[in-house]
């Protein structure tokens, strides 16, 4: 993660630019791998390490939740530069100050929990 | 490497999503008392924490190890865009204008990196998972509310770099 610099504000902004290839690269094999893999397995039938039959868990149907939920992440991960992963992988590469940014994604999420029976899924 | 640790997940009986850490956290710390949305088996999940934690020390080794220090090779067209709202060219890995000591210990500085957080965190559980949830894991599977939310994670990152970031620098 750290190496591909996709854990930088700098990469980030430059994506939503659509500056450069280098986050699409690093996302378009990610997601062309998985889905070559996820067809093997669906196709084989591989089960996981317990013997169980590896499923995929279909996400509930809607819009509203994935297009609201969706837009408010991107205005939050355009501003921050980081998602949830990049964010601590940025506290260990030594920039302290994403500790703001990880607190605050855990009062965001407490606060969904709060108010989630009164928005719109 | 990203779509092994998926696979990897999944051969072990999981799936692949970061941001369920963070309702983990929450839950660990006693949230589920008063909201039901974080009452649930939460140390079920303490191997997505074991993942949270090797994250933070991948961080560290990669600056430790493998760093070359070297700033970020972004294209000369987001460096000048970027200098446009006063932010220099890249020096290392993050724009000091946001996460230096001097820039969280203004309000203006410390509001940017609060309100990216919790915008982050909000939205992550409302769309039911982030980057890696609904992006790669989501997209693997070919599904819709996944792409859904991919399309959402754009029209937000678009309007706050084309039309909020110009407000704020």
């Amino acid at each position: 993660m750290a190496k591909s610099e996709a854990i930088s504000w700098f990469r980030i902004q430059e994506m939503f630019r659509f500056q450069a290839f280098h986050m699409y690269g690093i996302i378009g094999t990610a997601v062309t791998l998985g889905v070559i893999g996820v067809a093997l397995i669906k196709k084989f039938k591989i089960r996981d390490f317990h013997g169980n039959p590896i499923s995929f868990y279909p996400k509930e149907k809607s819009i509203i939740r994935y297009l609201l939920g969706g837009i408010i992440f991107g205005l939050g991960w355009a501003l921050s530069g980081a998602c949830p992963g990049p964010m601590v992988v940025n506290i260990g590469y030594g920039f302290l100050t994403m500790t703001i940014v990880f607190l605050f994604a855990l009062v965001g999420t407490y606060l969904y929990g709060l108010i989630k029976d009164k928005l719109p899924h | 490497m990203i779509a092994g640790i998926m696979f990897f997940l999944l051969y072990f009986g999981q799936s692949f999503g970061f941001s369920s850490n963070l309702r983990t956290i929450c839950a660990a710390a006693g949230a589920g008392k008063k909201t039901k949305f974080f009452d649930f088996k939460w140390k079920t999940q303490v191997w997505n924490l074991v993942f949270l934690v090797g994250a933070i020390i991948g961080g560290f080794i990669a600056k430790q190890f493998l760093s070359t220090d070297l700033p970020v090779q972004i294209s000369a067209d987001t460096i000048s865009d970027l200098a446009k709202l006063g932010i220099a060219a890249p020096a290392s890995l993050q724009p000091a204008e946001l996460f230096s000591l001097d820039a969280i210990l203004s309000v203006k500085g410390f509001l940017v990196l609060a309100m990216g957080g919790l915008m982050v965190g909000f939205g992550s559980r409302y769309a039911g998972g982030c980057t890696s949830g609904h992006a790669i894991s989501g997209l693997s599977d070919l599904q819709v509310p996944s792409l859904i939310a991919v399309m959402g994670f754009f029209i937000g990152g678009l309007a706050m770099t084309f039309l909020i970031l110009p407000l704020i620098f």
